[in-house]
């Protein structure tokens, strides 16, 4: 059976005033059946415009995939029509945002969302979608959900909206969802809340999920498999478990570092990144991470390392001297 | 606590309640209540120290820090700097005390004024409070604050949107330094802050607290960030303190239910860590502040309430040594809890509101 999804060498571009900007620079991954797998980096990495490529949701101009192949199930994305692409997104590929807010249409009632959604994908009729949507606001932990079916998503909360938005995404029973910083507005214990919701149900009805965040600590406790994005690229990707305690990537290695954690003893400093992040319209033929990388060597200047099989899991890193990269031992000689 | 201190703190924040009116009508609009943001809440920070003060939004922790500094009037209660009461100052008073007490924001996008260079946003406090009348002495003193935050000081020329998160927020930093301010309120910093950048700047912070000997009042909601940056933590529920203690003590033994339930809804990076975790994040969310729970806050979601926890609002007790408390179902635990955070997972989850 081949993956869910296959992404092979994607290229997405988006011409800025300030230059030529390419958000996503030949990424490719897979996402089998049924699992999880993270995207994480910080703004700019290009992992939010991966996703959004994935569903053909780039606003073009000013932006535009270039070349590269998205295989769902099989079937290359970019060859489907404006009206099959239309059909496939909510109903085989959900999605959730960061703000429902801004994703939830105000002037509807939770209900209409819900049953809009049934009834333009499945051709279900207004009684049974509205047993289906009473059905989803339960699965999806809200209470009374004969009276929220007729609120409008500003008489709900922050946490609540998000339900709704997981509601939605799963409508269709789809076998795939894409959710985008879904936790990143709310509170800390909504957040947990929310992101237990998406876990036990989509291991409850086997759906695939793509979490993109920047928190280090939502991907350790969800994703089965992460890939890290720096500058448009993934640098690294493995089992969660390489990623965290094998990591061989001097970006990964940095960003695991330079954050402090509850789970270990006060530490006197934090141990930052160094220096900024890149500026994407000036990106030259080097490894985009080397200036802030304290392992630079002069090749990393010329060429842009590939990802390649390292660390004791054979996972993959894009760095020259990712073998020579132990963690706990300091820098390489 | 180490006896009475030899002066004030530079901090005292005494009985503060800041109720927000709610309206009703346009013409004719009549009050129908308020929304209790702050609803009488006891501090104080010594100097040299950081109190972080944390909670989850609408707890009150920035409208807490704005009455501090006097963007808001609270409509009861104290505030004493260096003893003095701000409330009662007079206007010139009040302006001389505003080069004391300085505030950075989280936005340094919003907070930062997009038509004007980066030497003429961190001049402009030293303009306005004329310290420096002196053009040239002022853009010395711009390329030395700029040197100070860790930027070039060639930045003075440059705009805001040149310029990336981390420097913005720098430029915010050095602006509240320009007048040599012995306090400053740091009001969620770091919180829009990549995460290879948010070490940087907690670090710029830590290190401008020793050098100028800075008082923090550091407000997030970020419990690892706090618990790495702050001697002393507040957590705040619905507009009171629930919980107080010197960092340490707080993180390792935590005893208010919402502190437990905050603590465990935070995931480690680890996932080794994270597969042993029974995870149980609390239930229901925060009610509304317009019409809050009787009694204790807490009471609608708290695992270990009993009936009285409805009609008596529970003061701060000292359970342990400067460790406060606002739970009267809570007693000291005879020996401290584990660091081991699985520990923290065996508590029961919290009911439905």
């Amino acid at each position: 059976m081949p993956p869910l999804l296959e992404v092979k060498a994607l290229h997405t571009e988006f011409r800025t005033g300030a230059g030529l900007v390419r958000a996503v620079d030949g990424v490719s991954y897979t996402v089998e059946h049924g699992e999880t797998v993270a995207i994480v980096g910080e703004s700019g990495s290009g992992k939010s415009v991966g996703a959004l490529s994935i569903l053909r949701l780039i606003p073009d101009p000013p932006g535009r995939i270039t070349s590269g192949e998205i295989l769902f199930e099989g079937r290359d994305l970019r060859g489907l029509s404006e009206a099959d692409m239309r059909a496939m997104r909510g109903r085989d590929i959900g999605m959730v945002f960061q703000e429902p807010m801004t994703s939830l249409n105000p002037v509807l009632t939770i209900g209409r969302q819900i049953t809009e959604t049934l009834e333009r994908h499945q051709g279900a009729d207004r009684g049974a979608a509205e047993k289906r949507a009473l059905e989803l606001l339960s699965m999806v932990g809200i209470s009374d959900p004969r009276r929220r079916l007729r609120q409008y998503p500003h008489q709900l909360s922050g946490g609540m909206r998000q339900r709704v938005m997981i509601a939605v995404a799963l409508a269709c029973n789809p076998r795939l969802i894409i959710a985008d910083e879904p936790t990143t507005a709310l509170d800390v214990t909504i957040q947990a809340q929310i992101l237990e919701l998406l876990k036990s149900l989509t291991r409850r009805l086997n759906v695939a999920q793509i979490i993109i965040t920047h928190n280090l600590g939502v991907v350790a406790r969800y994703a089965s498999r992460v890939n890290v994005m720096y500058a448009g690229r993934i640098v690294e990707a493995g089992t969660a478990d390489a990623i965290y305690h094998d990591p061989r990537h001097p970006y990964t290695v940095a960003l695991l570092r330079s954050v402090p954690r509850l789970d270990q003893p006060r530490r006197a400093r934090l141990d930052p990144v160094d220096g900024q992040p890149p500026d994407l319209t000036r990106l030259d033929a080097g490894c985009a991470f080397r200036a802030r990388c304290r392992f630079a060597v002069e090749r990393c200047a010329r060429d842009r390392p590939t990802l390649e099989r390292a660390g004791e899991s054979g996972h993959l890193a894009a760095c020259f001297r990712a073998a020579e990269l132990l963690v706990g031992q300091g820098a390489p000689a | 606590m180490n006896g009475v201190p030899p002066q004030p703190p530079l901090l005292e924040v005494r009985g503060l309640a800041m109720h927000f009116p709610v309206s009703e009508g346009v013409l004719f609009s009549r009050r129908i209540g308020a929304v209790k943001a702050v609803d009488g809440v006891d501090f104080s920070i010594e100097r040299g120290e950081t109190l972080g003060l944390v909670g989850e939004s609408g707890c009150g922790k920035t409208t807490t820090g704005r009455c501090i500094l006097r963007l808001e009037k609270p409509t009861a209660g104290e505030v004493l700097f260096d003893g003095r009461d701000i409330g009662r100052m007079e206007r010139e008073e009040l302006t001389a005390l505003r080069r004391r007490m300085q505030v950075i924001f989280q936005d340094p996008y919003s907070s930062l004024n997009p038509r004007m260079k980066v030497g003429d946003i961190i001049a402009e406090p030293i303009k306005v409070h004329s310290v420096q009348p002196n053009a040239r002495r002022r853009r010395e003193r711009v390329r030395e604050l700029l040197a100070v935050c860790g930027l070039d000081p060639k930045f003075a020329d440059r705009y805001p949107h040149e310029m990336s998160g981390g420097q913005r927020q720098r430029v915010g930093i050095a602006r509240a330094l320009a007048l040599d301010p012995e306090f400053i309120v740091c009001d969620e910093a770091v919180s829009a802050l990549d995460v290879s950048i948010q070490a940087q700047v907690v670090n710029l912070l830590e290190d401008l607290r020793g050098r100028f000997g800075l008082t923090y009042l550091f407000i997030a909601h970020d419990l690892s960030v706090v618990r790495h940056l702050c001697q002393r933590v507040a957590v705040m529920y619905l507009g009171r303190i629930v919980e107080m203690a010197a960092s340490d003590e707080l993180f390792d033994n935590p005893l208010h239910p919402y502190t437990q339930a905050l603590l465990s809804a935070v995931p480690v990076p680890d996932p080794r860590i994270e597969a042993r975790r029974e995870f149980r994040p609390p239930k229901g969310e925060v009610p509304s502040p317009i019409n809050p729970p009787s009694g204790c806050v807490f009471h609608p979601r708290c695992p270990i309430a009993v009936e009285s926890c409805q009609d008596r609002r529970p003061a701060l007790r000292e359970l342990r040594p400067g460790h406060w408390v606002a739970c009267s179902e809570v007693s000291c635990h005879p020996e401290p809890q584990a660091r081991d955070l699985s520990m923290n997972a065996k508590d029961p989850s919290l009911r439905s509101g």
